[in-house]
């Protein structure tokens, strides 16, 4: 069976090194399990993990796969190909597709697709509101009881504006444990919006994306949270002061959960000087002041996890002026190395924090009981992580269908060896095997 | 010198030496017979994609001057209006044989992409790009005031140019602020908060909300045209009340110091941000910067195509 092998010398977060067994998708041992003078006969097949570092599948909570409609910048397998490659074994497919995924139908066929390509499981997010228009909700309840069983609902690209339709979302998906996550950008402060607003955008004359906007909403809608008892997700926190409206939220105890990407989290709006379209991204890419807080607020925990906002786009769309380019960038591939940088390399978090927060959080909100933890009886997501290596990106060698990465030519440390899924090896060093679940 | 995009992209050097050439040119087509050889067989396509009849004339009369062949390309009537991008547009004018393309665009950072894309080989004049630089406009200011300031012949250092108006989406008063910086002068925008960019504070210029406050002190007063797109978005609440406050009225006409001077790019609202009194008083040098701009813009394209005034008189 493919998907039974024994994995010898892994190095867990704390250092230790141990084995591992998996039968039939399933981790059934974790120990000292090589020694047994009878493994040989007993494992038709022994991977060995060279003593690099287990980790548990990567799990993304915001990832764009352009399936149904754009399927020029993505499909759902080429977007799984490239979530294998960066060491996910859970993608979160959103809404704004064409049509837009707002009915059991159409995230059924998502939920389909996902399971054709078998990589990874590709987990659709449903609409909050009918074509993502802000106008009236969309049947959230059908598309959690579907068989692709939503439970995050997001109108993404579009922030959900109105307050009293906020307001029902919130309470509405309490009936099925669903969560709202909010794409937090007030549409009256951000009209024409192109970059963060501030001494780069002034001098650049692009109009100003301030972080006022992000930050009205995200104060709004957590008192609403807390007025109907609901559970609020904060997509992509882009802001210093949306990073102290989280943490004091939670210091009330109010039930709110904040994502940031691994770009917000390494770059700063200077990126815009010389109008190259590819840094073109919604939210903007802010000050290095907002880096900092952002890598604090998810050292802390403030900031629950790290989502990659993957939004593929074709080289049209961004080879033009900036203000007719496209918003938007590749995460996938590159997002664990990205962290890394941006939090491990500076000292700011554990390799443990690092699972957490990329795994174990996101699988925990999204309700992902396959994935996040590497234990005895927990499906066999996981990844091998060489955490010595360096990589230079490049954007032409990527499995996403384009290739608009911000880290083209970038040196980035670590790199995901092997990516293994329902204990399946679907990803190893570098390639797709080939293999797949069925 | 390959390109002229920005301001920030010259040194002190290269701004004198561009106003020192232009004051050559002048002299030397100031008499019956305007034209020079310098860059016949030379092509140099005005690449406009926004409206703008002085700006295009004005590299046009300058690029005729010098003898160059000039295709004038604008965005209306053409395939940019059936979709074509910007590459597209400006590699089809490069295989026409343009040395030189003279791009005016709506998109702040258009010119940047042309020159540094790699899409095409031409050497690229900004001619103005969005709310960002219209550099050779700063320039044939600076010409205006050194000519006026003549005891200010190597720099500006010492005078106090004052700029009213639209900051937030000028690209005359960008590529002014860092030009007169650069020439030494002191610099004070004045605006309404809302007509300011949050980030105006990173320029090295003076600020202020009251027009009144400092235009006693001003040698230059340069008016900034208010489009009138602006009207409807509150960024004032009527034109009534942005003249009062803003405008450079009778009253506030009088408060000038003797030798100071007015400046307006052009095309002027008369009523709204200037005038007619102010406009067409002795101080007025707005057709001096017209004139100006040709000489400015020649002595542009004349460096970039890598003429020399020495070479030429030889």
């Amino acid at each position: 069976m493919k998907n039974s092998f024994l994995l010898k010398e892994a190095r867990l977060s704390d250092g230790a090194i141990t084995d591992l067994e998996v039968r039939n998708g399933q981790i059934v041992a974790i120990g000292n399990l090589a020694d047994a003078a009878d493994v040989a006969g007993k494992h038709e097949v022994i991977y060995d993990a060279k003593k690099n570092l287990l980790l548990p599948g990567l799990v993304d909570l915001h990832t764009h796969l352009r399936q149904p409609g754009k399927e020029g910048a993505e499909t759902v397998l080429t977007g799984s190909m490239a979530a294998v490659r960066g060491g996910y074994t859970a993608v979160s497919a959103m809404a704004n597709t064409s049509p837009v995924a707002d009915s059991a139908g159409v995230v059924e066929q998502v939920a389909r697709l996902g399971r054709e390509a078998g990589l990874c499981d590709v987990f659709p997010i449903g609409a909050i509101t009918q074509g993502l228009e802000g106008k009236a909700l969309a049947e959230l309840s059908a598309m959690a009881q579907s068989q692709a069983q939503v439970r995050i609902f997001s109108d993404d690209g579009n922030c959900l504006s109105d307050p009293l339709l906020m307001r029902r979302a919130l309470e509405y998906v309490k009936a099925f444990g669903g969560v709202i996550a909010q794409h937090a950008q007030e549409p009256r402060l951000t009209q024409g919006a192109q970059m963060n607003e501030g001494v780069t955008s002034s001098v650049l004359g692009l109009t100003g994306w301030p972080a006022v906007a992000e930050e009205s909403i995200i104060a709004r809608d957590i008192l609403l949270a807390h007025h109907v008892q609901s559970r609020l997700h904060i997509c992509h926190l882009t802001t210093k002061g949306g990073v102290e409206l989280v943490r004091w939220a939670k210091s009330q105890g109010i039930n709110v959960t904040a994502e940031v990407t691994p770009h917000h989290l390494l770059l700063t709006d200077e990126s815009a000087i010389g109008y190259d379209a590819t840094f073109k991204v919604n939210p903007p890419l802010r000050t290095n002041d907002d880096v900092q807080a952002l890598r604090d607020g998810l050292a802390d925990g403030t900031i629950d996890i790290v989502a990659t906002d993957h939004a593929p786009h074709p080289a049209e769309a961004k080879e033009c002026e900036w203000n007719a380019a496209a918003f938007g960038m590749l995460g996938l591939e590159t997002a664990l190395s990205a962290v890394v940088e941006a939090m491990i390399s500076t000292k700011k978090m554990s390799w443990s924090t690092l699972a957490e927060r990329m795994s174990s959080a996101p699988a925990k909100i999204g309700g992902y009981v396959e994935h996040g933890a590497i234990g005895v009886g927990s499906t066999a997501n996981f990844i091998l992580v060489d955490t010595e290596a360096t990589w230079t990106v490049d954007r032409t060698k990527v499995a996403s269908k384009s290739q608009n990465t911000p880290f083209h030519s970038r040196s980035l440390p670590a790199r995901v060896l092997s990516t293994y899924y329902k204990g399946i090896l679907v990803h190893n060093d570098g390639q797709l095997t080939g293999n797949k679940y069925e | 010198m390959k390109n002229l995009l920005s301001i920030d992209d010259l040194q002190l050097d290269d701004v004198l030496n561009i106003l020192n050439t232009a004051k050559e040119l002048a002299k030397v087509t100031s008499g019956p017979v305007k034209k020079l050889p310098t860059l016949r067989g030379r092509t140099v396509v005005n690449l406009f994609f926004e409206d703008s009849t002085r700006t295009r004339l004005s590299f046009e009369s300058a690029a005729k001057r010098l003898s160059a062949d000039v295709i004038n390309f604008s965005a209306k009537g053409s395939s940019v209006s059936k979709g074509e991008s910007l590459k597209d547009t400006a590699q089809t004018l490069e295989a026409m044989g343009a040395d030189l393309m003279i791009v005016r665009h709506h998109a702040s950072g258009a010119a940047h992409l042309l020159a540094n894309s790699g899409w095409i080989k031409a050497t690229v004049v900004n001619a103005g790009d969005g709310t960002h630089e219209h550099p050779s406009q700063a320039l044939l200011d600076a010409y205006t005031i050194r000519e006026h300031f003549p005891d200010h012949h190597e720099n500006l250092a010492g005078l106090h140019i004052v700029i009213v108006g639209d900051i937030l989406h000028s690209r005359v008063a960008r590529s002014n602020a860092l030009l007169l910086k650069k020439l030494g002068a002191k610099v004070t925008m004045v605006a309404p908060a809302t007509l300011m960019p949050l980030g105006i504070h990173s320029w090295g210029v003076h600020t202020s909300h009251t027009f009144d406050e400092v235009i006693e002190q001003a040698d230059v007063v340069m008016m900034l045209r208010v489009q009138s797109e602006r009207m409807s978005d509150s960024y004032f609440p009527s034109e009534r009340e942005y003249a009062r406050d803003y405008g450079l009225t009778l009253a506030r006409l009088a408060m000038m110091k003797p030798d100071a001077i007015i400046m307006h790019p052009g095309p002027m609202n008369r009523g709204l941000e200037i005038s007619g009194a102010a406009a067409d008083s002795p101080r007025s040098v707005v057709l001096e910067q017209v004139k100006n701009g040709v000489s400015v813009r020649m002595a542009i394209l004349y460096l970039l195509l890598g003429g020399s005034i020495e070479g030429d008189r030889s």
